[in-house]
């Protein structure tokens, strides 16, 4: 390990020199994408624009999905700003057709740069598909377009989703939103919705997400100091603390839990019960 | 040019028939063998009466000639301090055992080689200083309790110096020795030599031991399973006199040791390596009236592989590596003002610790699980010691004083955002003032002599208290969590001494007393769910309100005839908190009693050893009640003068009986070893 880290100090140092030697020889600017740290998930043609969706993740998953999309003016090349965006995804099942969790769309920082998020309950498949209905207005003008997506599964195969009914018989949706995982105190956070019709998803507030992290592979053990997902009325988020005490993976069993504590999914983990009904999954 | 030469084989794969038909045989052939025994009368240095330290002679094998109460030149330095009055051994195997003293171990005492202070690189103390160095290089070790080992370091329990052997600018020329060894109980094959060179002027010695053993028998004829152990160690010190007064010494250890197993506990060491080097400097004279400058600067490393590659069957395979770094200096010098005799000392360590586990998860696709069990722990010790021995009309008076400030830096950002799982506002570095003081008094009334002394000292918490990570101890089968929190641990320390010689018979009776505050010690945190699996709870260090130590023993030697002691040891050691509850590892009531025949050239010894039943056991900490044992040993030995040479022959056997025992000291039970024979030959050419 410390051979990995001098390596890696070393080559901090090698590209430190050579990051300065670079500004000098370059000084010309470069108009810099503010999303470039982005995958581009999507880029939609139509009525003459480029609709861009960016993504941290490769593609459209299921579960918590934070987008940023900007509109570009395909005859001048320019990103439009102070444009009005609403979505709506469609899932077509062989059966139905339903919609999942989003949010409205709002502004960033930079004016071009527009943000929200959608929670994929499931992946596409052969036979069943995901379409993104986008409505977007400048200058007076509405365009609207429909876009058929993909929507993957996570490709560790670990579950950052749950779609069940309480038992107030009420359909929910809860989602894991992203986190990067340390050795230590994380900060946890996810979003929770209730399926009122299939095509809307209205935030659920003042619940409680109550967590137990465990390690299936090492005796089940779990981790101390968690703190439960509690709702913040400010970002209609539910945020709680996350301890773990070692890398690898982590079962984080969950139970839902409405205003009144009445316990609506979820079982406690027990030496009989290895885990809840209601579960996210890390590895890392 | 002398040559002390000695030669010997072992008796190969025979075992203990060839054994017993070499214990006839040996005189007649120049072969040795021998196995583990400790009958060794350890030598106490009085010189100055008012040092209650006991020395234990080790020696080499050509210096061994000269001591016939050296037992058996190649045993296992574990086996002389156990020998000793007043160290105890915890043993998880037959290797690596942890020194106690005072019923206190390592975090509360200092272990230092020559006085570098080293650091084991095992978060579950499966390698005490004491297993880095072999018996092949050392002359012997002092043995100080409580305050009266402050010149080494901030102590509690006491210090255990081992001192290297040099040759010392003795004008000898070339020197050598070649040693070999068999135990019949463990099958044990032991190969050292040596080379020495010395004249007035310069000096090099060098040491190399091999050992191998294999598992040992317990008493009734039971295999203790993982048991085995192989190592070597390689040794070489150096003088050069610079001028009459000046004195250049460097010295290097190399130690090296594979497939150790520990029948106690439930992993094994696939390596335990050691390097430890010197320089020192000394003076005669120093600026004015001072005399006896002496500095030292070293630097030690040592790798520790803990793994469970070997065993059958575990729940989860895993790797604890270990490394400890440690780098030091100190410098003293002494000053003689009519009756004052002053000693000054000024030293210095940092000690990197960092310790990781592994755990490979039984499906292969899921990731490995990692953690730092020591956080990559940086100490930094600074300290200067005073110490004025004073001569009165018929007594004397020892005070003594450290001062030193101890500082943490928890350096690696993954351990620290671990610990601060359960402590999150835990700083990053952290800065503790230890002192120590200490008065001890002598006085001669005719033949008695009197010690006396009170001091008080503290000490900072050791790596494992203060920011150990889910360390497993296997003794109460618990997972330990450090707690950077911990206050300094305080003692005060009363100790006294009488000795009378009655015409034949000295007796001497001494005892001492630990009043201990913020006693750090793990306590059971239920909330907490243990991580190892099968693990009853977690245990967090914790500063107990405080606890009570104390050790009593009555010593007598009794000559009997010209020929014939007798020598007699009876201890009592106790330990309780502040609720009344047993502390662990307090030894029950102990005894010894040994026979010595001396006349010419014939010695011959018989020891009688046991100890109580434990009553005052700790369940809480693990324990349950040792029952009594009592063992019997005997050892014979002669010298033969070949020519110009010189043959020393011993043989021996220890428990006789071959008793299935265990002691209070034996980690979850394990048995010790049963009978066994033993012989060791020496030839010297003149």
């Amino acid at each position: 390990m410390k051979t990995i880290k001098s390596i890696f100090a070393l080559l901090a140092l090698f590209l430190g020199i050579a990051s300065c030697s670079d500004s000098t020889d370059d000084p010309l600017p470069v108009a810099e994408n503010p999303l470039e740290e982005f995958n581009l998930t999507g880029s939609f043609e139509a009525n003459g624009h480029a609709l861009e969706i960016y993504s941290e993740q490769e593609g459209f998953v299921t579960g918590y999905n934070e987008l940023f999309i900007r509109i570009k003016e395909l005859s001048t090349g320019n990103y439009v700003s102070d444009a009005m965006i609403h979505w709506n995804p469609f899932m077509h099942m062989t059966d139905k057709t339903h919609s999942c969790p989003r949010s409205e769309i709002s502004t960033t920082g930079d004016d071009t740069v527009y943000k929200g998020f959608i929670v994929f309950q499931m992946a596409s498949n052969d036979d069943e598909y995901w379409e993104l209905d986008l409505e977007y207005s400048f200058g007076g003008t509405t365009y609207t377009t429909t876009e058929q997506i993909t929507v993957n599964a996570p490709s560790n195969g670990k579950r950052t989703v749950n779609v069940f009914t309480g038992t107030d018989d009420v359909k929910y949706v809860l989602a894991m939103m992203p986190l990067t995982p340390e050795v230590a105190v994380n900060d946890l956070s996810a979003v929770l919705f209730k399926m009122e019709t299939m095509m809307n998803f209205p935030t659920v507030v003042d619940y409680t997400v109550a967590i137990d992290p465990r390690m299936p592979s090492m005796g089940n053990h779990s981790s101390p100091n968690n703190e439960d997902l509690l709702f913040d009325a400010d970002t209609g988020i539910y945020s709680g603390k996350l301890s773990l005490t070692m890398t690898g993976y982590w079962k984080i069993n969950l139970k839902l839990l409405n205003d009144q504590g009445d316990i609506l999914k979820g079982e406690d983990v027990t030496e009989e019960n290895e885990g809840s009904s209601l579960f996210f999954e890390i590895e890392f | 040019m002398k040559t002390i030469y000695s030669y010997g084989a072992w008796l190969g794969n025979l075992g203990k028939f060839m054994l017993a038909l070499g214990l006839g045989l040996m005189p007649l052939s120049p072969q040795k063998a021998q196995a583990q025994e400790p009958i060794l009368a350890p030598i106490i240095d009085s010189i100055l009466p008012i040092d209650l330290k006991e020395v234990i002679i080790i020696s080499s094998f050509n210096r061994g000639i000269e001591h016939k109460s050296q037992p058996k030149p190649l045993s296992t330095l574990d086996q002389y301090l156990e020998s000793s009055k007043k160290v105890s051994m915890v043993k998880r195997g037959a290797y690596a055992w942890d020194p106690m003293l005072n019923d206190m171990t390592s975090e509360r005492l200092s272990i230092t080689i020559d006085g570098m202070r080293i650091f084991g690189a095992c978060t579950d103390k499966m390698d005490p200083i004491t297993s880095y160095v072999d018996v092949s290089n050392l002359s012997d070790i002092h043995v100080e309790s409580g305050q009266q080992g402050a010149r080494h370091g901030n102590v509690i329990g006491g210090a255990l110096d081992m001192r290297l052997e040099k040759s010392n600018f003795r004008p000898l020329g070339w020197t050598g020795a070649v040693e070999t060894g068999y135990e019949s109980n463990n099958t044990a094959q032991i190969v050292g030599g040596e080379l020495n060179f010395s004249n007035e002027h310069f000096y090099v010695d060098t040491d190399l031991i091999y050992r191998k053993s294999e598992n040992y028998t317990a008493g009734g004829g039971e295999e203790v399973a993982f048991s085995q152990f192989e190592k070597y160690n390689l040794s070489t010190n150096a003088g050069y006199k610079v001028s009459e007064n000046q004195k250049l010494l460097a010295s290097f250890i190399f130690d090296e040791a594979r497939d150790v197993g520990y029948p106690a506990l439930p992993m094994d060491v696939s390596l335990a390596r050691a390097f430890i080097g010197s320089l020192s400097w000394v003076q005669d004279s120093f600026i004015g009236d001072l005399e006896n400058w002496e500095t030292k600067l070293y630097a030690n490393t040592i790798t520790h592989i803990m793994d469970d590659s070997q065993r059958p069957d575990v729940p989860i395979r895993m790797d604890m590596p270990g490394w400890s770094d440690t780098y030091g200096f100190y410098t003293q010098t002494e000053l003689i003002l009519d009756d004052h005799h002053l000693i000054g000392k000024l030293d210095g360590y940092y000690n990197r610790s960092l310790a990781e586990m592994t755990m490979y998860p039984n499906d292969p696709n899921e990731q490995d699980m990692f953690m730092l069990t020591w956080p990559d722990v940086r100490t930094l010790n600074s300290g200067i010691y005073l110490e004025d021995k004073i001569s009165l009309k018929e007594s004397s008076v020892k005070l003594s004083t450290r001062l030193a400030l101890q500082t943490f830096n928890v350096a690696d950002d993954f351990g620290l955002n671990s610990l601060r799982i359960f402590y999150p506002d835990m700083a990053q570095r952290q800065t503790r003032m230890l002192k120590s003081v200490s008065a001890h008094y002598h006085r001669q009334f005719k033949a008695l002599h009197f010690n006396g002394g009170l001091a008080y000292g503290d000490r900072a918490p050791s790596v494992s208290e203060g920011f150990g990570f889910y360390l497993f101890n296997s003794f109460d089968n618990h997972d330990y969590i450090g707690n950077p929190d911990l206050k300094n641990e305080k003692a005060l320390e009363a100790n006294f001494k009488l000795a009378l010689p009655i015409k034949n018979l000295d007796i001497s009776v001494e005892g001492n007393y630990f009043h201990t505050w913020d006693y750090i010690i793990g306590e059971v945190h239920p909330e907490l769910d243990v991580m190892t699996i099968g693990a009853d709870g977690v245990k967090v260090y914790t500063n107990l309100e405080y606890a009570n130590l104390y050790n009593v023993s009555l010593d007598m030697a009794y000559q009997l005839t010209s020929e014939l002691d007798w020598g007699g040891l009876v201890s009592y050691h106790r330990g309780t908190d502040q609720n009344g509850r047993n502390l662990p590892f307090i030894s029950p009531l102990a005894y010894r009693s040994r026979l010595t025949y001396g006349h010419g050239n014939f010695s011959g010894t018989l020891t009688l050893s046991g100890a109580l039943d434990q009553s005052d056991f700790s369940p809480d900490f693990g324990e349950d009640r040792t029952p009594a044992y009592t063992l019997l040993s005997l050892s014979l030995g002669k010298t033969f003068f070949i020519g110009g040479d010189t043959l020393y022959a011993k043989v021996g056997v220890e428990n006789i009986f071959d008793r299935y025992y265990s002691t209070y000291s034996d980690w979850n039970n394990i048995p010790r070893m049963g009978r066994n024979f033993f012989m060791t030959l020496s030839y010297a050419i003149n």
